[in-house]
């Protein structure tokens, strides 16, 4: 008897504190016409949450629009196995390879060019691989190994993670399984952090090194390379996935992303801070 | 080292300019566990009590499952909590993933059998025949019930204490449900998370010297309670 009563009263409680969520949650979007849905999930990459792009963009679409993002910061892989799930109604994604595949599986329903920044090699000071001032990733990547020099992979299926793979690949090395060549599964502020730590080598975009360089024991070493370009895509997903998917709210943030407002946000983001842009806004230029 | 000295230097300055991000940090991480060790305690305190005073077959089966629940991973907590609550899940009408309410389900699920293993600990090992006295005496069985827990309170508040304690420094299944959102689910231990993938180490440090000293705070304020009411 006494746990019936009490078993209800814990109902009740779960029950309650579910249903103070809801006011709270509208609350925070003052526009003056509030979409019919106005939750929306971005699956994102870590690097446009790390850098703090995000941060910006974010407030100013929902403020435009009355929409609430729930940004979800998970590699490009993790985020295009939610999209085909349809877990997520719109991905801000920088794996074109595995985009392409996506787009042709039916997944999503437009894909637009938002913007890129670049990737780069970055290594201990004392460059044992000897790759300072190149300027084409696969020979980079051939004297790493070459040397048996520590490289420290994502290895999380991430947009850069399948970037590395493949210029790997393309240099015909066969790098996983390797004893210089680690893993750590984690984003890239976590994976720069080891790689610092280990005096080894990684592949990093610029945003996120240059976000953390104060901290880190790691150089700029090999740039430039038009391999070495990060391309991020928006991605609609397809709205036949759930039922749950919020497809007018993935259409305006696609709008937005690409909007002149938006663009010169992207463009300007990171100089105050940087003395440098951290992304280039490319909206409706050719791929 | 330095990084530490920062790091102290910037819980200090957080707290004292009245940072308005980390003070909503700090009492979101105290209203979502603070709700699931409140729930854990609604649950698993008639639950250990019943486990502790009855006998019936298949007890200590129930029991080995509460003990195992208290080595419960978050990670695997949190997962399945995430598929229970994806859009494709059983529970995916209730848009719930992604919001603090997950967390809180998240958190009950680790904390109440904690709560459970402890009340059960905490009853049984009250002596066997305080029971049968009070009976005696003519109580009624709710009486009785309220009696023992009585007498068992100061265990009791241990259990209350090591749900808190497992559940407010957990990050596993809170960042996975919660998304670890600004301003929304992020949570200490999710933000101390992302603020070292940033390489935001003070903050870091920070937020962490603030965690420990909530969990001491509560630490505190439950042992004093205990001292004060020691029963003769």
């Amino acid at each position: 008897m006494l746990r019936n009563v009490l078993l209800a009263l814990a109902v009740l409680a779960l029950l309650s504190c579910s249903r103070q969520a809801a006011p709270t949650s509208t609350q925070l979007s003052p526009a003056a016409t509030p979409p019919a849905n106005p939750e929306l999930v971005l699956a994102t990459t870590t690097s446009t949450q790390d850098s703090g792009l995000l941060d910006v963009l974010i407030p100013m679409f929902e403020k435009q629009t009355g929409y609430r993002v729930k940004p979800i910061a998970v590699g490009s892989g993790q985020a295009m196995a939610m999209g085909e799930r349809g877990e997520a109604d719109v991905l801000l994604a920088h794996a074109p390879d595995s985009e392409v595949k996506f787009m042709a599986g039916g997944h999503g329903v437009d894909r637009k060019l938002v913007m890129h920044n670049d990737f780069v090699l970055v290594g201990p000071g004392g460059d044992p691989a000897g790759i300072a001032g190149l300027t084409v990733a696969k020979e980079a990547f051939t004297k790493i190994a070459g040397s048996k020099s520590l490289f420290v992979s994502r290895g999380d299926n991430s947009g850069t993670d399948q970037w590395e793979k493949k210029l790997w690949r393309e240099a015909g090395i066969t790098a996983k399984g390797q004893p210089w060549y680690l893993e750590t599964g984690q984003g890239m502020g976590l994976t720069l952090n080891v790689a610092s730590e280990k005096a080894a080598y990684t592949m990093t975009d610029r945003g996120t090194y240059l976000a953390m360089r104060q901290h880190l024991h790691l150089d700029i070493l090999t740039e430039g390379d038009k391999s070495l370009l990060n391309v991020y895509h928006i991605i609609v997903v397809n709205p036949n996935k759930s039922d749950r998917i919020n497809h007018a709210g993935a259409q305006a943030l696609s709008a937005f992303m690409v909007s002149p407002g938006a663009q010169q946000v992207i463009g300007e983001f990171g100089i105050a801070k940087f003395g440098q842009p951290l992304f280039f806004p490319d909206a409706g230029k050719p791929e | 080292m330095d990084l530490v000295w920062d790091g102290i230097a910037q819980a200090f300055w957080l707290l004292v300019r009245g940072d308005r991000e980390t003070y909503q940090v700090i009492l979101r991480s105290t209203q979502v566990s603070g709700m699931a060790t409140v729930l854990s305690v609604l649950v698993g305190v008639p639950l250990g009590t019943l486990l502790g005073l009855s006998r019936f077959p298949g007890r200590n089966v129930l029991i080995a499952l509460v003990n195992m629940g208290m080595g419960l991973p978050p990670v695997v907590v949190g997962l399945l909590v995430v598929i229970t609550l994806w859009r494709s899940g059983p529970l995916g009408g209730l848009h719930m993933l992604y919001t603090p309410q997950a967390m809180i389900a998240a958190q009950f699920v680790l904390a109440f059998p904690l709560v459970t293993a402890f009340t059960l600990a905490s009853v049984q090992q009250l002596n066997p025949k305080l029971r049968t006295q009070i009976l005696a005496l003519g109580a009624s069985r709710w009486q009785m019930l309220l009696l023992l827990l009585r007498e068992a309170r100061l265990p009791l508040l241990a259990a209350v204490m090591a749900g808190f304690g497992a559940v407010i420094s957990e990050v596993g299944a809170s960042l996975m449900v919660g998304g670890n959102i600004r301003g929304l689910t992020n949570v200490l231990t999710t933000d101390i998370v992302s603020a070292t993938g940033r390489g935001d180490f003070a903050r870091a440090i920070a937020l962490g010297i603030i965690l420990l000293a909530l969990v001491y705070a509560a630490s505190l304020a439950i042992t004093t309670i205990q001292q004060r009411t020691r029963p003769s």
